[in-house]
């Protein structure tokens, strides 16, 4: 699971974000001290650093404008082409896996968010028989290797007799979701202030209203930031959706079934573009931010 | 008179507590409360922490559910109501205001929950009460400490409850604002004539404020009364030294008279009069504040009025500007301690001098608690134990220096 980890990075960055423009009036001055080993060796290793981790991302995009015949590993020339004809190649089956991808990771995403936001706020919020070790059961996916998960759910669909389609993967997308939309959602439940509930509740709130004015707009960040997550190991799952998926094609196994004879370059026009898709989000994020916390500052 | 959370209250309501108690998993918060408060009061509820007081906030705010007993608002049992069905505002001790709300919106919810016509222009109305107006687009977090304390109120007085529950709203204010918020509440208690039940463990607060203070101990209450009367006449040791000072003895009652009962405190016969007297015979504990007791250099001709006891030997002296506290340590009978009005210059008496002291004897109280009680097994919330406690404390302490 990389895009796992790249996931949590970008949400991890945003959340940072937040805490640091808090800290930020607070910041003290940088110290200066004698030039020696650290001043050059900590920006050197910094770089190196970062040029390792960017590569594999530059390449991707560098190659999405190369004019490729089958296999594109040398660099043969600068076009346009395969960005512009993105859906024109094979019958369009990277677009198709592309899409696929997109409805499981939406469908998944909506059904693990809403069913772990509601588990996330009853473990919190209540105390019943078995809590804790239904918190622990939680834990579990995430701990189990996806390969066994996988195996274990394709034996699971056989021995039923379900055929495997976009139903079967959704349903094991949602399974593994649930458990990080719980992790996620439930640090949020714990930090919230059960007094902001009880004033909604002294101030003629019914319960539903509680919740849908109170409880819920301040659980948003929280949500979303498990929507984003769970978004994001949907979309990038291979080996879960290998096992159950028939003959569906979804987009990380359209690239990993056409890495044997040579990726085509249509695939790095799509991972490019959801790159800089998720590169969009976050600038937007951060200026519109940036934006608010200058008028705040203005306010008072 | 009809209570419905769809309309203001005209004015106040009375609230009457009926034989309530309060059990949770391990734990009785309230062993059993009858309390009546009548419509308009500002009634303050004070106790050390962990007595029952905000339970009790709790259960008349719909918070929490009696075990036992009943809730009535205006005469209307609400016992099996919810919160939201209660003419009842409770401003929190967190404020609890909504972070993603403007200052306005959260002023206005009550209302549009209530689908009370002209929300804006009511809640701009509450904003100007508390002198915030100009602050009604802003979020909570960009306010002081003070601000959000004032939003919390008028989020709460906006809906014009037959009933304002106060949860120690002042508890997170310093001293100077504190004072401040303490006199605004009181004018504004007066200007719009609801009911206030003020829960508070600060006793200055309690009796500054409130018409009525009913002090609280260990889920039950103690004594309730005017600030002046539970002051003047406490009757049981834990309000004697809850509320304020007190010098406490104990002794047999020695000899009665039509007016008044003498106790022999070791020796000493000390007076009190039988109206403020709540025993009137076997072991009893009486007291008198420190500022009615008056220290003197000579010992003072004896008098039917007054009660002497000495001498003693001063062994400390802390002058505070305003006043001096002596503490002065008597044979037999333990230490007194004294407050003395600066009227002239500088403390009348130094560490080590052999000093009398004196009160009138219309100032002493005698109190309710059978000294029997008081011992090394009680427990350690017992009243007698706290009282036990402080003198062991301040002898401890006396003993360092």
């Amino acid at each position: 699971m990389s895009g796992e980890v790249q996931a949590a990075a970008v949400l991890g960055g945003l959340q940072e974000s937040e805490q640091l423009e808090d800290s930020g009036h607070r910041g003290g001055r940088v110290r200066r001290q004698r030039i020696g080993l650290g001043d050059w060796l900590l920006p050197v290793y910094t770089v190196l650093a970062f040029v390792f981790l960017l590569i594999p991302i530059v390449y991707t995009l560098v190659f999405s404008f190369n004019d490729s015949i089958k296999s594109n590993i040398s660099w043969r020339g600068f076009t346009f082409d395969k960005w512009l004809n993105v859906c024109n190649v094979e019958g369009g089956a990277v677009c198709e896996a592309f899409a696929n991808s997109i409805v499981i990771g939406l469908v998944a995403t909506v059904i693990a968010t809403t069913l772990g936001t509601m588990i996330a706020i009853a473990l919190v919020r209540y105390r019943f028989r078995a809590r804790s070790s239904i918190s622990l059961l939680l834990f579990l996916p995430m701990a189990t290797p996806e390969v066994v998960l996988g195996a274990g759910l394709a034996a699971q669909f056989l021995a039923v007799g379900v055929p495997k389609d976009m139903t079967t993967i959704i349903l094991a997308h949602t399974m593994f979701c649930i458990s990080f939309v719980v992790v996620t959602v439930k640090a949020r439940v714990a930090s919230l202030d059960p007094a902001l509930e009880e004033a909604g509740r002294d101030l003629y709130g019914s319960p539903s209203q509680v919740f849908w004015r109170v409880t819920f707009p301040l659980l948003v960040p929280g949500i979303l930031a498990a929507a984003l997550l769970s978004f994001a190991l949907s979309f990038d799952d291979f080996i879960i959706t290998n096992f159950n998926s028939g003959s569906v094609s979804t987009f990380p196994k359209y690239i990993y079934i056409s890495a044997s004879r040579g990726i085509p370059a249509e695939a790095n026009v799509i991972a490019s573009a959801v790159f800089l898709f998720a590169l969009v989000l976050v600038i937007v994020a951060q200026v519109s931010r940036a934006a608010r916390a200058k008028r705040l500052a203005k306010l008072s | 008179m009809s209570v419905s959370v769809r309309e203001f209250a005209e004015r106040g309501a009375d609230l009457e507590l009926v034989g309530i108690q309060k059990r949770f998993p391990g734990f009785t918060a309230i062993e059993e409360l009858d309390l009546t408060i009548p419509a308009g009061s500002f009634f303050a509820l004070l106790g050390p922490s962990g007595c029952g007081k905000t339970t009790t906030l709790r259960l008349v705010a719909g918070l929490e559910e009696p075990t036992r007993g009943r809730i009535l608002i205006g005469g209307t049992d609400v016992t099996e109501t919810k919160a939201h069905q209660r003419p009842v505002n409770t401003v929190f001790q967190s404020y609890a205001l909504f972070p993603h709300m403007s200052i306005i919106e959260n002023v206005a919810f009550g209302l549009r929950r209530r689908r009370i016509g002209d929300a804006d222009a009511r809640a701009h109305e509450a904003l100007r009460l508390v002198e915030l107006d100009h602050l009604a687009q802003r979020r909570p977090a960009q306010l002081s400490g003070g601000q959000q304390q004032r939003v919390a109120l008028a989020r709460a007085i906006v809906n014009r409850p037959a009933l304002l529950l106060l949860d120690e709203p002042l508890g997170a204010l310093d001293l100077k604002l504190r004072r401040q918020m303490q006199l605004e509440l009181k004018t504004i208690q007066e200007e719009v004539g609801l009911t206030f039940l003020h829960v508070t463990h600060d006793q200055e607060e309690a009796m500054t404020m409130a018409d009525t203070v009913a002090v609280m101990n260990k889920g039950s209450i103690e004594q309730m009364g005017a600030p002046e009367q539970l002051y003047e006449l406490p009757r049981t040791v834990f309000v004697a030294n809850f509320l304020g000072q007190s010098n406490l003895f104990t002794g047999r009652v020695a000899g009665t008279t039509d007016t008044a009962i003498a106790v022999d405190v070791q020796g000493t016969r000390l007076v009190v009069p039988t109206t403020r007297a709540a025993r009137h015979q076997g072991e009893v504990t009486i007291g008198v504040r420190p500022e009615k007791v008056a220290l003197h250099r000579d010992a003072p001709a004896v008098s039917p009025s007054r009660n002497v006891l000495g001498p003693g030997h001063v062994i400390d002296v802390s002058f505070s500007g305003v006043s001096t506290q002596y503490i002065v340590s008597i044979t037999g009978v333990g230490t007194v301690t004294v407050f003395a009005q600066n009227i002239g210059i500088g403390p009348i008496a130094s560490e080590g001098d052999e000093v009398w002291v004196s009160w009138d004897v219309e100032h002493g109280f005698g109190l309710d608690d059978d000294p029997a009680d008081a011992g090394k097994f009680a427990a350690d919330d017992d009243t007698h134990a706290i009282a036990v406690q402080r003198r062991e404390a301040l002898v401890a302490e006396l003993e360092e220096s």
